[in-house]
């Protein structure tokens, strides 16, 4: 069997930062494994741990810094990794769910898995939309948010019968056929963290460079349906009185605050 | 050209955000100078169009099919009747189901999706607002070519009301079986046990700002000094730190107490889905741009393992060291 896991290296904004034009400047910005790709990958090697004779790929899109990142998917147990990245694509400011699943589809159709594993969003900017466009360009199956996944009988019967957390404590108890793309959510498993040996061992993986010649795509395919015009600061609702002061100032005001609502007695 | 809306609905009630969807419509469908058409999918199709009947909707579409949601059925429904309705603008919610079929529908029919707008204008081309890095810039997205496909995050504009007078008829599509290779086997409430923090009225809630498990004890502490009850946010319960019926949020809980203590959690949407409706929300967060502080009633910009500790002993506790 075969477990394809789609991976992508988001950038978190620190607690102060400046917007130029319609982007942060890279000083502001921590580069990380997406948490929700984290999850997967964690199924994915679980998958490969319990079953004989599975493969586990990470996919990613990404410039050679996401290389970094892709490599802590390898140190936790992914056999190998590819990197799609081209000229083209560095040239777009944001890609769209349309691109994203055609590159991945590509390398898809390349590899042909049985299963294919993506986080739920990425939390750069939250689309949520990847995983599901893949399956749909594909002609495979899906579930989107997944939350348990069986793992017998996806090794042994082609099904993956799966939990969908759906809003307000309710989860949904589907069968999906394979190949079938799952988007996996948060809280499914416990992301291992690298060891040491891991670490060492992914160094001599593969993470395998494909441009959109490689992947038989020409360049139209990344031509972006959406511009981004502006990017700013949310002007604040709020209308939060601050409490100042140090720490125990504050919680002076505090403890008077809980006292006058009635919620703590003396 | 029209603009078609997509109601949600589970377990035999059309949800809030349907509502939310149709003013979105009629907003979307007056900049473009058109009618809003209303669908809903499986179910109890003849009460929920009834109930999507309401000001400025112009027409309602039923499509009887089982149920409950099946995304294969809702694919194949949406396209047939964006088709039909020459629909230059799908719009669903951004639910856990509209996450589930709306970007299938996009690719399948050629349209471009765009997910989670909180603002929409139409022009020439359309404008969405949607948020990034987790909530803390905005950007504004001109999505250039139709006919599109835009997911809408709940509670954003106000729920239609009254009752409208759209043509409200039935809708025949032949849901080609085969091709629907999942199967609902049923669903599971999640989350029970001996606690409902939605009963508390004081809440003390902690999110990843405490990094450790170990530190935990700390927020405990604080807990049982003023007699509030423990809740927090999703991180915490994935992290296996807290039940899962602990847990504030979409997904989670609803809580609404009297004051709601939110100790470093940053105020996601999806958290504060959970605990908006809160009397009094209190935050403390180092961050001065965190979200949370556009709900809140009182803010504390400091840090936790300096504030909670005082906090402990402002009520005579004694502060673990953590
Ligand atoms: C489909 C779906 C459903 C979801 N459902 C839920 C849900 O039900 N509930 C939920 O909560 N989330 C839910 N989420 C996740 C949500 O998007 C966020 O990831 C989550 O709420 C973040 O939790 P947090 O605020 O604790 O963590 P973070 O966003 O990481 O915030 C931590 C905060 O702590 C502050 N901090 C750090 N150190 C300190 C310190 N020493 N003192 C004070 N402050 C400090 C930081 O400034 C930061 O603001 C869902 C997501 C999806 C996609």
């Amino acid at each position: 069997m075969k477990v394809l896991v789609t991976v992508k290296e988001v950038a978190a904004v620190e607690d102060d930062f400046e917007i130029s034009g319609t982007e942060i400047g890279s000083t502001y910005l921590d580069y990380d494994l997406n948490e929700w790709d984290d999850y997967a990958v964690e199924e994915g090697v679980q998958l490969a741990e319990a079953g004989d004779d599975v493969e586990v790929v990470a996919v990613t899109i990404g410039p050679e810094r996401s290389e970094e990142t892709i490599r802590m998917a390898l140190a936790k147990g992914a056999d190998r990794a590819v990197r799609v990245w081209d000229d083209a694509i560095e040239d777009v400011e944001l890609l769209d769910v349309e691109t994203k699943a055609q590159l991945l589809g590509a390398v898809v159709e390349e590899e042909d898995p049985d299963l294919v594993l993506s986080g739920v969003q990425a939390n750069d900017d939250s689309f949520g939309a990847t995983g599901v466009a893949l399956a749909e360009e594909l002609g495979f199956q899906w579930a989107a948010v997944v939350n348990d996944l069986d793992t017998e009988t996806v090794l042994d019967e082609g099904v993956a019968s799966v939990r969908r957390e759906l809003e307000g404590g309710v989860e949904e108890l589907t069968d999906v056929q394979l190949p079938a793309v799952l988007t996996i959510q948060t809280g499914i498993n416990e992301p291992r963290y690298a060891s040491l040996r891991g670490i060492r061992q992914a160094q001599s993986k593969e993470i395998a460079p494909k441009s959109l010649d490689d992947l038989g795509l020409d360049a139209g395919v990344v031509e972006s349906s959406l511009d981004v015009t502006a990017m700013y600061e949310p002007e604040t609702e709020s209308d939060a009185e601050y409490i100042e002061g140090d720490a125990g100032e504050q919680a002076g005001q505090l403890a008077d605050v809980l006292r006058d609502k009635g919620v703590v007695g003396e | 050209m029209t603009v078609l809306a997509v109601a949600d609905h589970r377990r035999g009630a059309l949800r809030d955000v349907s509502f939310e969807l149709l003013t979105a419509g009629r907003e979307l469908a007056d900049a473009a100078g058109t009618d809003l058409h209303a669908a809903v999918v499986s179910g109890d199709t003849e009460s929920f169009a009834d109930d999507l009947n309401r000001e400025g909707v112009d027409h309602v579409h039923a499509v009887e099919h089982g149920e409950e949601f099946n995304h294969d059925v809702y694919v194949q429904a949406v396209e047939a009747l964006a088709e039909d309705l020459d629909a230059e603008f799908v719009l669903v919610p951004n639910s856990v189901n509209g996450l589930d079929y709306a970007p299938a529908v996009a690719t399948r029919t050629g349209r471009t999706y765009v997910s989670d707008a909180i603002d929409l204008a139409h022009n020439d081309t359309l404008e969405v607002t949607r948020e990034m890095y987790g909530s803390k810039v905005e950007t504004t997205v001109e999505v250039a070519d139709g006919p599109y496909v835009v997911s809408i995050r709940g509670a954003e504009w106000p729920a239609a009301e009254g009752v409208g007078d759209a043509e409200v008829s039935t809708f025949d599509v032949d849901v080609d079986e085969d091709a629907v290779g999942s199967t609902v086997n049923g669903f599971e409430e999640v989350g029970g046990g001996d606690v409902d923090i939605a009963d508390a009225n004081f809440l003390v809630s902690i999110g990843r700002g405490i990094e450790e498990e170990e530190n935990l004890e700390l927020i405990e502490a604080l807990a049982e000094t003023t007699g509030a009850t423990l809740s927090s946010s999703r991180p915490i319960v994935d992290n296996g730190w807290l039940p899962k019926n602990r847990q504030v949020g979409q997904s989670g809980k609803q809580v609404t107490p009297d004051v709601y203590l939110a100790i470093g959690i940053s105020g996601a949407v999806q958290h504060v889905a959970g605990m908006k409706g809160a009397d009094t929300i209190i935050a403390i967060n180092t961050d001065p741009n965190a979200p949370i502080y556009d709900i809140a009633d009182y803010g504390i910009v400091g840090d936790l393992f300096d504030v909670v500790p005082a906090l402990i002993e402002e009520f005579g506790g004694e502060p673990p060291s953590v």
